[in-house]
């Protein structure tokens, strides 16, 4: 056991400088895309019909003060100079001034950021927790009538958008029987257990659509794991069924779910944006939402950024994470 | 982003000249004719007809209104009930199948086709070019998608046609991955390399030579693809970036009702259940097609799933 983990430990080390060399690789592969995606977000306001300044200020300002905006903006200047300036102001933590809240937009995002968290790392602990077992019992008990209504689970609750899911369990579980509210929140810290009742259904609303795509996903790989060579091994072996599939079948079908794990961040975050509106989650989602309907471009715009660049970054990681569990990947090309 | 192991092609066939592709297609077709869940077709078939002759089926013209019958819930006379104005909501909901329908496969055929075009072209000529398209893909999938389609519509203003190119912009990078992916592997073929020895011009080995054997991974692709388009309008809709009242759409219809969540739960009905069955029909014709154009990915079921964002 302690020789093991020695191997295993030299083993890692002896791959780390490689694992270096290919996260400064992806990193040096994201700076364009980074540089291009804030590109875009700041030609957002360029794209909306008349003057930046005007639209930033809203429609009861003076043309004095939209004229001195224009100048403190740099809005007289070039499209790229104008890039580069608001670029720079980004970099140090200045997004610029929310028209309706009278405070800074980073300030702004700050404030809602860990209601948002909170709902979007429950939402994916909870479609990991449901996930992993459905997906496994789904691979060892293939066309048997749990796997079929894994399967018709996951069929529909592709098909429910997040939004007519929540209306439902709104009706069924905080109307029809009052066992959660209907929506609101209390911090953490106030009300623990009021937190915790008003995360539930809000939670169930965001994860369960993602349960469904781990699941396949899951029970694709494991199938496939299943059929190979040292599950054949380990079976011959002697072990238990459970141990097979547990111990040795799903330490490799799980390498993929990391990735669609990746890419799930992105379909969470967006989720949350519906979920936090229809249950009055004071989060990131219900500033944005609002923002929008109320024309508060610098919000949206703030807003956009980091959701792109949280995105990235948590892409980033899972292939770092990967690099580390699959040598296959830091030796490619 | 750049994503390890063969994830983002998950639709690795083997390719074959043009005339046996063909065949293999038609061979494909017949088995899934006979497929048991091809009858979801029938219920596509039935959104589809719905849309197309909505002024002759719906009983009652999906503005008209009645303050009189306001908020009732399923009669003889209003299958579905009627909203909050007294408006019957089976109209209403057949109307809406327009909008959705319309939306979703417009945005796929527009966003499908600018990304296939990328795709090809990239794979095919390489180089700068190539890198340039790697680089705008990467740049569009570093949004999370309905975010990039909020923001769109946020810039554009809130209507159907924005929410239209939103959502057509949103599915370019998904299918210039896939197409890229596939042409990729077609150009290392012998009929592209035979076309190409013999002086072909560039744009017909794009488009006669390589699109046809890459085209049905792009097809089961789209028909997923439509599910989703269909969802992420509604969703724009609800959240009052889409259409706007009192133009008959899922969406705001659902939005409208939330109101009456618990005087009037009738009211989700109509607009819910047409959403859940169209996306439903979709999403089992789409794994239906998938496993009958490739039947690798028959017996592991999600294996080949096409990419959702």
């Amino acid at each position: 056991m302690i020789e093991a983990s020695i191997n295993a430990f030299s083993y890692v080390l002896k791959g780390s400088a490689a694992v270096v060399r290919y996260i400064l690789r992806r990193i040096l592969f994201m700076l364009p895309v980074a540089l291009l995606v804030s590109f875009l977000t700041f030609m957002m306001i360029h794209l909306i019909p008349g003057d930046p300044a005007r639209i930033l200020l809203g429609e009861y300002a003076t043309p004095q003060s939209v004229a001195a905006l224009d100048r403190q903006l740099g809005l007289d200047k070039p499209l790229p100079v104008q890039f580069v300036l608001w670029l720079t102001q980004a970099l140090s933590g200045n997004l610029g001034q929310s028209i309706q809240l009278q405070q800074p937009v980073v300030q702004a995002i700050e404030q809602r950021l860990p209601v948002t968290v909170e709902l979007g790392v429950c939402a994916l602990l909870y479609s990991l927790i449901l996930a992993i077992p459905l997906g496994i019992y789904s691979a060892t008990h293939r066309n048997s009538l749990g796997d079929w209504l894994a399967n018709v689970f996951s069929l529909f609750s592709t098909a429910i958008p997040v939004f007519v899911l929540g209306l439902a369990l709104i009706f069924f579980f905080a109307v029809a029987i009052r066992l959660f509210p209907p929506g609101g929140y209390v911090s953490f810290g106030d009300d623990p257990a009021g937190n915790i009742r008003d995360l539930i259904l809000p939670m169930v609303t965001l994860g369960t659509g993602v349960v469904a795509v781990n699941m396949r996903q899951i029970r694709a790989n494991m199938v496939e794991v299943l059929g190979q060579d040292y599950v054949r091994t380990a079976r011959a072996k002697g072990l238990s069924e459970q141990r097979v599939a547990y111990v040795h079948a799903l330490k490799n079908a799980f390498l993929p779910v990391l990735t669609i794990v990746g890419l799930q961040i992105g379909s969470i975050l967006a989720g949350a944006f519906i979920v936090e509106t229809i249950f009055l989650w004071p989060g990131i989602g219900q500033l944005t939402i609002m923002s929008i309907l109320s024309k508060d471009y610098p919000i949206v715009q703030g807003v956009v950024l980091l959701s792109a660049f949280s995105y990235m970054a948590a892409n980033l990681l899972i292939d770092i994470c990967y690099a580390f569990l699959d040598p296959r990947i830091r030796f490619e090309r | 982003m750049a994503t390890p192991t063969g994830f983002q092609q998950p639709e690795t066939m083997t390719i074959r000249p043009v005339a046996k592709a063909s065949r293999r297609i038609s061979r494909a077709l017949y088995n899934f004719a006979h497929d048991p869940r091809l009858w979801f077709g029938v219920i596509l078939l039935v959104f589809v007809i719905a849309a197309i002759f909505a002024p002759f089926i719906s009983p009652y013209p999906p503005l008209l209104y009645h303050p009189a019958i306001a908020e009732q819930g399923p009669t003889l006379a209003h299958l579905l009930g009627t909203d909050d104005l007294g408006r019957d909501q089976l109209s209403r909901v057949i109307y809406g199948t327009r909008i959705s329908l319309t939306v979703g496969i417009a945005s796929i055929l527009i966003g499908g086709l600018l990304g296939t075009l990328m795709g090809i072209i990239g794979a095919y000529f390489k180089g700068w070019i190539d890198q340039v398209i790697i680089m705008i893909t990467d740049t569009l999938l570093s949004f999370p998608s309905l975010i990039l389609a909020l923001a769109i519509v946020a810039a554009l203003g809130p209507s159907i046609v924005n929410v239209l190119i939103a959502l057509a912009i949103v599915r370019i990078p998904i299918y210039a991955r896939l197409a890229r992916g596939q042409t990729l592997q077609a150009t290392t073929e012998g009929y592209v390399t035979a076309a190409i020895a013999s002086g072909t011009r560039a744009r017909k080995i794009m488009f006669r030579h390589i699109l046809p054997n890459i085209f049905t991974p792009l097809l089961v692709q789209a028909t997923i693809s439509i599910s989703l388009a269909i969802l992420d309008e509604s969703t724009l809709s609800f959240l009052g970036l889409g259409v706007q009242p009192p133009t008959p759409e899922w969406g705001s219809m659902i939005s409208e009702a939330q109101v009456y969540l618990t005087s009037d739960p009738w009211m989700l009905l109509g607009p819910t259940l047409a959403i859940i069955l169209i996306v439903l029909s979709l999403n089992i014709l789409g794994d239906a097609l998938r496993d009958h154009l490739n039947p690798r990915s028959k017996d592991i079921r999600g294996m080949g799933a096409p990419l959702r964002e």
